[in-house]
């Protein structure tokens, strides 16, 4: 009969095919044709900082878990790769190299080893090393490459603003919208990707197909993305109908910046966000809030990232306050 | 849109490879080996001794007090030992051991029963009759089936539901004898209804049993008391509260019975033999088992007698396949797995599963990322990965106030676990610790 | 500037000293009074947090005796006789005194002679494999080998041995606290009195099956011969449920039980070699005080 002892466990004894593993793997797949689009706009630059974030991370995420922590080295799972990955989109493609490295560090080294590792962080890695380039070096973090007819050459990319940076300056110099809408570009090309803004940001017809993709393979749900696109859009849509001029239209702010890139992509990210549906919405809720006060009322004509994190900061306390219903408990569907 | 639990639940692969393979009775076991711990509650009373020659039915062991029930002698034999056998716990308990008297014609007889409809019983009687036939609740969990039918006085009481589900993969038991004792379930309802002095009843059959629904809803045609609700396939459709919440609508209170909201559920496993010891006579003795795997050579069910050790049963499949790397008594969901095949059947086991290695093996365990994906599937709305952390720091009091003790134990959540973690093992080893906290504080 | 300068370190300084009064008034306001013989009995006591006197800590320990009258019951371990006089002295009151004692493992089912029949997965904790099923081996009795003792001892006088996979206490550091006698789900590990030379004979069995199951299990389990019982010149080996058990305040350490038994199963620590019989060094094992009653057959949850 069998050479092997008999093993014995507690119930259940099977188990389904999902492993984080999985998850992880699903979540690049679903970056893919986000990807292709930036390196048809970028060209080979996308590709060199795309590369660079994702060997830094599993570079960092090695040496720290070998030498530092002296804990089981885990780079296989997919999440440094993710986070390479996730990081790279946020980033202009102009950006110098070692910046990127540096982005990496404090992705991997401060926002998750520093808590503990997989599981144990509480802030976004990609976006604590994105915000920490942005405050580090505003200069370079801010100059967009825009799309070049020759894609190969890195040093020779032309820069301009993004669609909600040309929108925010001209607001502030006194621009009406109906002036602003002939310097960005119209509603169909920020939809397909004619624009400029980091490698992730550009297509948000890419990044729609990934992100129903992950649905679809039920690595998230609607929950988060739609309640904050939803959200996002009737904010905007409250003050653009108040005041057309002074404010951009909705589909204008959900198809640039990073919306639909934080929407699918990072205000997902399992660790991060709220394990029941319930929190979820409020937790997109409060990212839409925010992104829409910082865009429209704030220094920076971009939100997105800031307002992840600062709700990142709430989950655990969202977490506590929104359990789900117990069964048998009389109260229906309250706030416990 | 078919009916079913709202919250929770999971959809694994159902695996029902006997489910067209006919009862076929088992060989008489040469050696009975009869625990007498196979309910929950009291263990039994030994009443026989060593050389003492005993009589198919003839009760063995007494009620050891009111949670408790009689065993009967599944064979004509002779008592030849009271030893200390291992059985499903993994631990030795207290066993009655028979070798059957081969030359005894009446362990080898086929009976035929034909289908008996008159019900000429009083309530009280029937009562009477289960608790001394040692009837329990066979649909796994063996709690003393007269106890749950003993309803107090001022007690609201509208509606028995019997449980045809059978929502754990690979177990085809129920199926089979909904199938081929159709008639005798029906009597078996009416018997009840007219014990607890009700009239209404409805059979619960998941979506994935079409013969048997079609059987059912044929045979309650004409019975205005008796109907069929056909559910949707869901795991764990057959846990009591979630069939109570699915069939009716009503949510069996925190820490509460289906009896609070006026329902009792039976197993139709415990209906028929309810039936059979009210219209025949007959103790509980023996019972159905599905006896499956996907290597096996001859998954089959099984009429089989209590104390029959799972040797017998394996050799009559056809022997343990090449890499058998665990052996399960229930189904792969709930039930425990056994060291070797010397355990004996139970009133419990409801299948014996033989698992290979590429099926048996699980995951290493790693990090929770707090995906959230077993608190969307716990049916009773907890939050395991916060219990098992609770649990694994000692925070015993603050999982108490977690609703630890409301969990079931289906399992759905350790089967969802991205990370392979191991929910339910400290979610029992929680529940453990604040029922004894509990008891020691009264 | 420099009048800025002055104002600065004038609003500070003015801010400190406003500070210092207030934190000193409300010190002597809200002074909590404590008995100053709490602080020395606190002090006298070993420090260890061990809870292996029932109060949560030493200076709780410490309140418990300055305020209870009769402490005579009360004894602290770790600290042992002297320390317990020296409470005495300070308080006035009567002291216990206790003979030493010390941890031992009753089992020396190791990995050689207890052979695995089954593999389990799960949590590698004794809690939970004890409360799943009843070991890796056939005895159902013996070592779980998962390590909760060694994990649960604060003076790091246990640690796991890997070629064997029992558990192992270092003597010298044993404090006799007993917590791992608490925290082991099987009851192996038992106090027993120590001795200047730490001379022990013990049973090192927890085996109750009949002799052929238990043999077959582990080779050098305790088969209920009764052999040790009867050669016993002192009637201090007494035979329950197929297991000896040796009571440490008759047993003379004569050792005449450990050479007739059959199967080595009792042991023999820190004697010097005498013939040329194999010693069984067994380096912690220390037995408890109170008889072992048949073990209680765990049933599973």
């Amino acid at each position: 009969m069998s050479t092997q002892p008999i093993i014995i466990s507690a119930s259940p004894h099977v188990h389904s095919d999902r492993t984080s593993k999985k998850l992880m793997y699903d979540v690049v797949i679903a970056l893919i044709p986000a990807f292709l689009v930036s390196l048809y706009v970028f060209g080979i630059r996308a590709f060199i900082v795309t590369a660079v974030a994702i060997i830094s991370c599993l570079l960092f995420e090695y040496l720290i878990q070998k030498y530092l922590m002296k804990t089981e080295v885990t780079i296989g799972d997919g999440s440094a790769l993710l986070t390479g990955i996730l990081l790279a989109f946020n980033l202009p493609s102009g950006l110098p190299i070692w910046m990127i490295v540096i982005g990496s560090l404090v992705a991997i080294g401060i926002a998750k080893l520093s808590f503990g590792g997989l599981g144990f962080n509480i802030f976004n890695p990609a976006l604590i090393g994105r915000v920490f380039l942005l405050v580090s070096f505003p200069v370079q973090m801010t100059m967009w490459p825009t799309a070049v007819e020759n894609n190969t050459t890195i040093a020779d990319a032309v820069t301009g603003a993004t669609p909600l940076g040309v929108i925010k300056e001209g607001l502030m110099f006194g621009d009406t919208m109906s002036t602003i809408a002939t310097k960005i570009p119209s509603t169909v090309e920020l939809f397909i990707g004619i624009t400029g803004g980091s490698i992730g940001e550009m297509s948000a017809l890419a990044l729609l197909i990934g992100g129903v993709y992950l649905i679809v393979r039920k690595v998230i749900t609607w929950h988060i993305p739609i309640t904050m696109l939803v959200t996002m859009a009737v904010m905007t849509g409250i003050f653009w109908m108040v005041n057309p001029e002074q404010y951009a239209n909705p589909l204008i702010h959900i198809l640039s910046g990073g919306a639909l890139l934080g929407a699918f992509f990072m205000a997902t990210d399992l660790v991060t966000s709220p394990v029941t549906k319930k929190g979820m919405i409020i937790f997109a809720i409060g990212i839409a809030v925010i992104t829409v006060v910082i865009r429209l009322f704030g220094a920076y004509p971009e939100g997105v990232s800031f307002a992840i994190l600062i709700m990142n900061a709430f989950v655990p306390l969202i977490n506590t306050y929104f359990k789900p219903r117990r069964f048998g408990s009389k109260i229906k569907s309250k706030i416990v | 849109m078919l009916k079913t639990f709202p919250k929770g639940g999971i959809h694994p692969p159902e695996n029902k490879i006997t489910a067209e393979k006919r009862i076929r009775r088992m060989t008489v076991p040469k050696v009975v080996y009869v625990p007498i711990a196979q309910h929950i509650g009291i263990p039994s009373e030994i009443i026989v001794e060593k050389k003492d020659k005993v009589e198919i039915g003839q009760v063995i062991a007494k009620s050891g007090g009111f949670v408790s029930s009689n065993i009967h002698s599944p064979v004509a034999g002779v008592v030849t030992k009271l030893d200390m056998i291992i059985d499903t716990s993994g631990y030795k308990k207290q066993c009655i051991v028979i070798r059957t008297d081969v030359k005894n014609e009446s362990n080898f007889e086929e009976k035929e029963y034909p289908l008996k409809s008159q019900i000429k019983m009083a309530p009280k009687a029937i009562l009477q009759r289960i608790s001394d036939y040692g009837i329990v609740g066979l649909g796994g969990a063996t709690f003393p089936s007269h106890v749950k039918l003993n309803v107090k006085e001022g007690v609201k009481l509208d509606c028995l539901l019997i449980n045809g589900v059978e929502c754990e993969p690979y177990l085809t038991a129920d199926h089979r004898l909904m199938l081929e004792k159709a008639d005798e379930i029906v009597v078996g309802i009416k018997i009840l209804l007219v014990a607890l002095n009700i009239n209404k009843a409805i059979i619960g059959i998941e979506n994935n049993k079409k013969d048997a629904i079609k059987l059912f809803k044929e045979l309650t045609k004409n019975e205005p008391n008796i109907q069929v609700a056909v559910l949707q396939v869901k795991y764990p459709q057959g846990g009591e509260k979630q069939l109570v919440k699915a069939i009716l609508g009503r949510e069996v209170p925190k820490n509460g019975l289906p009896l609070d909201v006026g329902v009792i559920v039976h197993n139709v496993g415990t209906v028929f033999a309810i039936y059979e010891a009210v219209q025949y006579n007959k103790p509980l003795t023996e019972r159905v088992v599905t006896v499956t795997g996907k290597k096996l050579e001859n998954p089959s069910n099984f009429w089989v007698k209590i104390g029959t050790p799972i040797t017998d049963l394996v050799e009559e499949v056809g022997g343990l396949p090449e890499g058998t790397r665990k052996l399960v008594n229930g189904g792969p969901m709930m039930g425990k797995a056994i060291k070797n095949t010397d355990v004996p059947v139970t009133k419990g086991t409801s299948g014996i599963l033989i698992i290979s290695e590429e099926e048996a093996s699980r995951g290493e365990a790693k990090n929770c990322i707090r995906c959230g994906e077993c608190v969307f599937v716990c049916p009773m709305g907890l939050e395991p990965h916060l219990l098992m952390n609770l649990t694994e720091k000692g925070f015993y009091e603050k999982a108490s106030n977690e609703d630890i003790m409301t969990c079931i134990e289906c399992g759905s959540c350790s089967y969802v676990c991205p990370s392979h973690r191991p929910l339910l093992d400290y979610i029992r080893f929680g529940k453990n610790i604040v029922k004894k906290l509990q008891t020691a504080k009264n | 500037m420099t009048d800025s300068v002055l104002y600065s370190v004038l609003l500070l300084a003015s801010l400190g000293i406003v500070a210092a009064v207030v934190l000193y008034v409300v010190s002597k306001k809200f002074y909590v009074y404590e008995n100053p013989l709490i602080a020395d009995v606190d002090e006298i006591l070993p420090g260890a947090n061990c809870a292996g006197c029932g109060s949560p800590g030493c200076k709780s320990f410490a309140e418990k005796l300055v305020n209870t009258e009769d402490i005579s019951d009360m004894f602290c371990p770790v600290g042992g006789n002297e320390v317990m006089k020296q409470v005495a002295t300070i308080l006035g009151k009567e002291v216990a005194e206790k003979d030493p004692t010390v941890a031992v493992l009753r089992c020396q089912g190791s990995c050689e002679v207890r052979p695995k029949t089954t593999e389990f997965q799960g949590p590698r904790t004794c809690a939970i494999s004890a409360m799943i099923y009843s070991g890796e081996t056939d005895c159902q009795y013996g070592c779980l080998g998962d390590g909760d003792c060694v994990k649960v001892c604060k003076f790091d006088a246990m640690y796991m041995d890997e070629t064997t996979g029992l558990p192992v206490i270092i003597t010298d550091k044993c404090t006799s606290c007993g917590a791992c006698v608490e925290e082991c789900p099987r009851d192996i590990i038992e106090m027993r009195p120590r001795n200047k030379r730490d001379l022990k004979v013990f049973v090192g069995c927890l085996n109750e099956d009949k002799g052929g199951i238990a043999k077959k299990s582990c080779a050098v389990a305790c088969i209920g011969c009764s052999k040790c019982e009867d050669i016993c010149p002192k009637d201090a080996v007494v035979m329950v449920n197929n297991l000896a058990y040796i009571d440490p305040v008759l047993c003379t350490l004569c050792r005449k039980c450990v050479d007739v038994c059959p199967t080595h199963s009792i042991i023999e620590t820190n004697f010097p070699p005498k013939k040329p019989k194999k010693v069984v060094e067994k380096k912690n094992v220390i037995k408890k005080e109170a008889t072992v009653e048949p073990l209680n057959v765990k049933t599973d949850a």
